[in-house]
């Protein structure tokens, strides 16, 4: 037999019903015409005889079932008989099964996506041999995992707890494989133990390692990671030893890494690896011979047997070693360690905040729909009562019902949660290749593993038996007699039902939504309209770092002020000007300890601020849209000639000056004991994250404190894409081999705006599921009550009730309970989007405009959910209902 | 209507196996020989006979085939297998040691202890 034909065999046999149950069948029936015909033989007619001989053997469908249970071993043939069965049931009422369905796809589909994207982000080791060993150091009282080269080297030569630690940062390189242009690549800088202390493989070639390292310089050596020498390099082997040009300068590519390694941080998959000795050629911007330069992560290997807290306890011997030693850069140093793969917990933990949140809210919708999903079933089952008590009148036992009813169940769950899982893997294939930020490689490991769908399929189960179970005391309760007399009408019900408390829970998990959505909402709308200290609107970005074309040093400076030359030749721009960094960008922003002109001694201990730098030039503000409060602009006379002189924000005006005094002429000083001179103050603005406090910030002079990396500002007055053109090509003109991108300065800031616009998004569906399950509960219950009572509604109106009267009666329950459940809901809501704070800008739920917004919107829930319900119940005509029973 | 002896939980199994050991019968066919044999005095609920027929099938004392009966109708038939045989004798042999035991008990009187 082909696989053809038993598979129809097979159908055939599900849907007709099994061999054995025919079998049992036309045994029993022989049986009673043998019987019969008995009877016949005494002198009964045949009619007679037959219905006799029936009679006489009892509840047929009762031991026709206690005969398919002794039968035995047919555990298969009696499930597929209640699949068959359900399957028929749930056919014969497609509304509700559809509605089942897709209630529990959602259900179930958002628990598999966010905790997908769990399980990936938060609950999965890095993907490297023995990961639990691993671990980031932080560094400080503020746990920065930022470290400097010098004080890795110290960590790395004094601890006696680990069995390594290695040290990377993540760049970008003008990449030139033959001669041509130079494209960008993002890579990792890496300590020489790197592959060794997380123990990689090569996939081909070699791997570097600590003693290619002799001193700086020393190893121009390139490991390309396993994707991109299949997209950059066609998967071909000879690449290995060929020498490519990175930032102009010759390295030699030596091996790839294996498929699945992405390097240290999850969020982010480089194209190569090259030793951190080589920092100067890549013009990486870590200065590996100053202290107080904290650029690079760190991570540790620790040596087995070995606890957390004494190898804590190890690293910090060395950070008061370090304090004594280097009082200077390293006074009350101290070191923790901290789970790898999100810089520690500086990503980490708002990220495991928030997901956790996402978590639980998920699992509070699969909770609402169950409870709503009860209900329906519920409902369904007081419709199927007459069903119910003819099979237990035909000898059918309440366990087999209850079976029934609960395979039913679980078909539907099962069929649920695997559309639900289908939509949700789909939705994370979307985003594990979605790049939010633009020029950076994000890479989100969600996609889903075996613990994912575990979790799809137990979630099924366990809300398929969640809302099965709902009937089953209608079922244990039911007496065939009453109700095949009475019909499914019935008696007022108990005060406070399941079915209540499950709707009042549902309420409340909807407006814990509604609250934490709106919260959300109104954090990004205050986040677009608040004040940056710029002005994003009309302006034009262009990124590059001189260094991958080779400018280095002097030539910098010159090259940017032919850029900027270029730039304001275009007709339409109105002012341009360059900076090192760009505010709520990519770049974090160094901090920078300042002190007050009379300090004496440059300590960690008489630091009057820490203030954010950016190295800017003139025309920068104007072009920024930053707003110059008193004082004057750079010029280009503020070179390396003319004394120091820096811009600094109002804050830092008031931290290190105090509030009374006009800054402009006082001096500071830096932490190498460079006296500075104020010329200007700025409006403060925001300059790593958009929920950060105000921040000091100082503004060099680019001529004073040069730099090879280079974002140019442009406002213009014409439409962006013509002014994107232009620039492109005049910068193109200045030099062919330098990479650089072009955009307006809104696409840019969309990165900075991506954690709270996600959040916004995410909280948004969430809490449209929810009003979506709310509206849906409230509208079943109502709407199942109201057709209850649908007579005695009718006799009060013919007796003269008021229609206020009757709707109160009708939906005043359904108002009840959701002003209960509201209020549960807020309460709960305003604890919750504490967790937010650090995502959404400025979260607080007892804004009166979020409360209020709750509190219309659920009123409007019941509103929607009560209309229909409650017009039936004002035009239930007495004198139909009457006729109709 | 003569009176019903009420069977013993258990016994029905017994019945069984002594009605099909005397010849090959389908589950009507069972009913009538219990009658008969019994003289009409144990009455077994009709449909109550397949669940214990089916049981008996199978821990493989019984066999079944379809055949046709007396009446010219499709039946099935139920025959003793080996094991069937050999456990029809073992519990023969229990059920007339406990009923002596029971019969003695029973009839004891005083002065004979």
């Amino acid at each position: 037999m082909n696989i053809l034909e038993s598979l129809k065999a097979l159908l055939s046999n599900f849907f007709s019903g099994s061999r054995a149950s025919e079998d049992l069948e036309e045994e029993l029936r022989s049986h009673i015409q043998h019987r019969a015909d008995d009877l016949g033989r005494s002198g009964l007619s045949l009619a007679d005889a037959e219905r006799r001989a029936r009679v006489e053997f009892g509840g047929y469908q009762h031991f026709k079932e206690e005969s398919h249970e002794a039968m035995g071993g047919q555990f298969m043939e009696r499930l597929l008989q209640d699949v068959r069965f359900g399957l028929r049931m749930l056919y014969r009422a497609p509304t509700f099964t559809a509605v089942v369905i897709v209630t529990v796809a959602l259900g179930i589909g958002i628990n598999a996506v966010v905790f997908s994207v769990l399980n990936g982000l938060i609950l999965r080791p890095l993907n490297v041999p023995q990961a639990e060993n691993l671990y980031t150091v932080e560094q400080g009282k503020d746990k920065s995992p930022m470290q400097s080269y010098p004080d890795y080297l110290d960590l790395r030569d004094r601890n006696h707890s680990l069995s390594g630690i290695a040290a990377y940062s993540i760049t970008r390189a003008g990449l030139n494989v033959r001669d041509g242009h130079a494209s960008a690549a993002w890579l990792y800088e890496a300590s020489g133990n790197y592959f060794d202390v997380l123990g990689i493989q090569p996939q081909i070639g070699r791997l570097f390692h600590g003693s290619d390292e002799h001193g700086l310089d020393s190893a121009p050596y390139i490991v390309l990671s396993y994707r991109y020498w299949r997209s950059r390099f066609q998967s071909d082997s000879s690449v290995i030893g060929r020498t490519v040009q990175v930032n102009k300068h010759p390295f030699t590519i030596i091996g790839v890494t294996p498929r699945d390694f992405g390097g240290t941080e999850l969020y982010f998959s480089p194209d190569f690896w090259v030793p951190m000795v080589e920092d100067a050629q890549l013009g990486g911007g870590n200065d590996l011979t100053a202290r107080a330069a904290r650029g690079i992560q760190l991570i540790a290997r620790v040596r087995s047997g070995t606890t957390p807290a004494q190898s804590q306890a190890d690293l910090n011997s060395v950070a008061s070693y370090l304090a004594k030693a280097y009082p200077k850069d390293d006074e009350q140093m101290s070191f923790s360690p901290a789970r790898p793969g999100l810089m520690g917990d500086m990503i980490g933990r708002p990220a495991q905040a928030f997901l956790t949140m996402l978590m639980l809210l998920a699992g509070l919708i699969l909770l609402a729909a169950c409870a709503n999903l009860g209900s329906l079933y519920a409902a369904r089952a007081a419709d199927r009562a007459k069903e119910v008590a003819m099979r237990l009148s035909l000898g059918s036992n309440r366990a087999r019902i209850l079976r029934q009813f609960m395979t039913e169940a679980l078909i539907i769950s099962l069929v649920g949660g695997s559309v639900g899982l289908g939509a949700g893997i789909l939705l994370l294939r979307w985003l594990s290749v979605w790049q939010p930020v633009s020029n950076f490689p994000i890479r989100l490991p969600v996609n889903p593993d075996i613990r994912v769908y575990a979790l799809a399929l137990i979630l099924s189960l366990a809300s398929g038996a969640l809302f099965g179970l709902i009937p089953i005391r209608q079922v244990l309760r039911a007496n065939p007699y009453q109700v095949l007399k009475a019909g499914s009408g019935g008696v007022a019900g108990r005060r406070v039902t399941p079915r209540d408390i499950a709707l009042v829970v549902q309420i409340a998990v909807c407006a814990v939504l509604v609250t934490a959505s709106l919260v959300a909402v109104k954090g990004l709308q205050r986040s677009l309209q608040s004040s940056f200290g710029f002005v994003p609107q009309s302006a034009i970005v262009v990124d590059t770092d001189l260094d991958m074309a080779g400018y280095q040093g002097d030539a910098a400076p010159v090259m940017q002020r032919r850029m900027l030359n270029a730039l304001q030749d275009v007709p339409g721009v109105t002012s341009a000007g360059i900076s090192d960094m760009l505010p709520l960008s990519r770049e974090l922003p160094d901090n920078v300890a300042v002190y007050r002109d009379n300090a004496t001694e440059l300590r960690v201990a008489n630091t009057a601020a820490e203030a954010v730098v950016q190295s800017v030039s003139p025309g920068y503000f104007e072009a920024a849209g930053t707003t110059l409060l008193t004082g004057r602009d750079f010029t280009w006379h503020d070179d390396k000639e003319a004394p120091r002189v820096a811009v600094v924000n109002e804050e830092f005006a008031h931290k290190v000056f105090g509030s009374k005094a006009n800054p402009v002429g006082l001096r500071y000083k830096l932490g190498d004991g460079t006296h500075v001179q104020v010329i200007g103050v700025v409006e403060d603005g925001r300059y790593r994250t958009l929920t950060e406090e105000i921040h000091p910030a100082m503004f060099l002079s680019i001529l004073q404190s040069p730099s090879s990396s280079t974002w140019l500002v442009a406002r213009f007055s014409h439409d962006s894409q013509f002014a994107t053109r232009q620039i492109d090509s005049k910068l193109r003109g200045l030099d062919g081999g330098l990479p650089f991108t072009v955009k307006t300065w809104d696409s840019e800031l969309n990165g900075a705006l991506f954690a709270s616009r996600v959040a916004t998004v995410t909280l948004g569906a969430l809490g449209g599921l929810g009003v979506m399950l709310a509206i849906t509960g409230i509208f079943g219950m109502a709407s199942y009550s109201v057709g209850r009572r649908l007579r005695e509604f009718g006799i009060r109106i013919a007796l003269g009730a008021s229609s206020s009267a009757v709707l109160i009666a009708a939906v005043g329950k359904a108002f009840r309970l959701l002003a209960i459940g509201s209020v549960l809901g807020l309460v709960l809501g305003i604890a919750a989007p504490r967790v937010l704070s650090s995502i959404v800008f400025e979260a607080n739920a007892r804004d009166p405009l979020v409360l209020g917004g709750v509190v219309l919107a659920m009123f409007l829930v019941g509103l929607l959910a009560t209309w229909i319900p409650a017009l039936r119940a004002l035009k239930a005509n007495p004198s139909l209902l009457l006729r109709d029973q | 209507m003569p009176d019903h002896t009420q069977l013993l939980p258990g016994t029905l199994d017994l019945l069984i196996l002594k009605a099909v050991s005397l010849g090959p019968l389908h589950g009507y066919g069972v009913l009538l020989r219990i009658g008969q044999m019994s003289g009409g005095s144990l009455l077994i609920e009709q449909g109550a006979l397949y669940p214990a027929l089916f049981k008996l099938v199978r821990q493989k004392l019984l066999t079944a085939k379809w055949g046709t009966s007396e009446n010219n109708r499709r039946a099935k038939f139920y025959e003793l297998t080996a094991a069937g045989r050999k456990r029809f004798q073992e519990e023969t042999e229990e059920w007339n040691r406990v009923s002596a035991v029971m019969t003695l008990t029973l009839a004891a009187r005083m002065e004979e202890m």
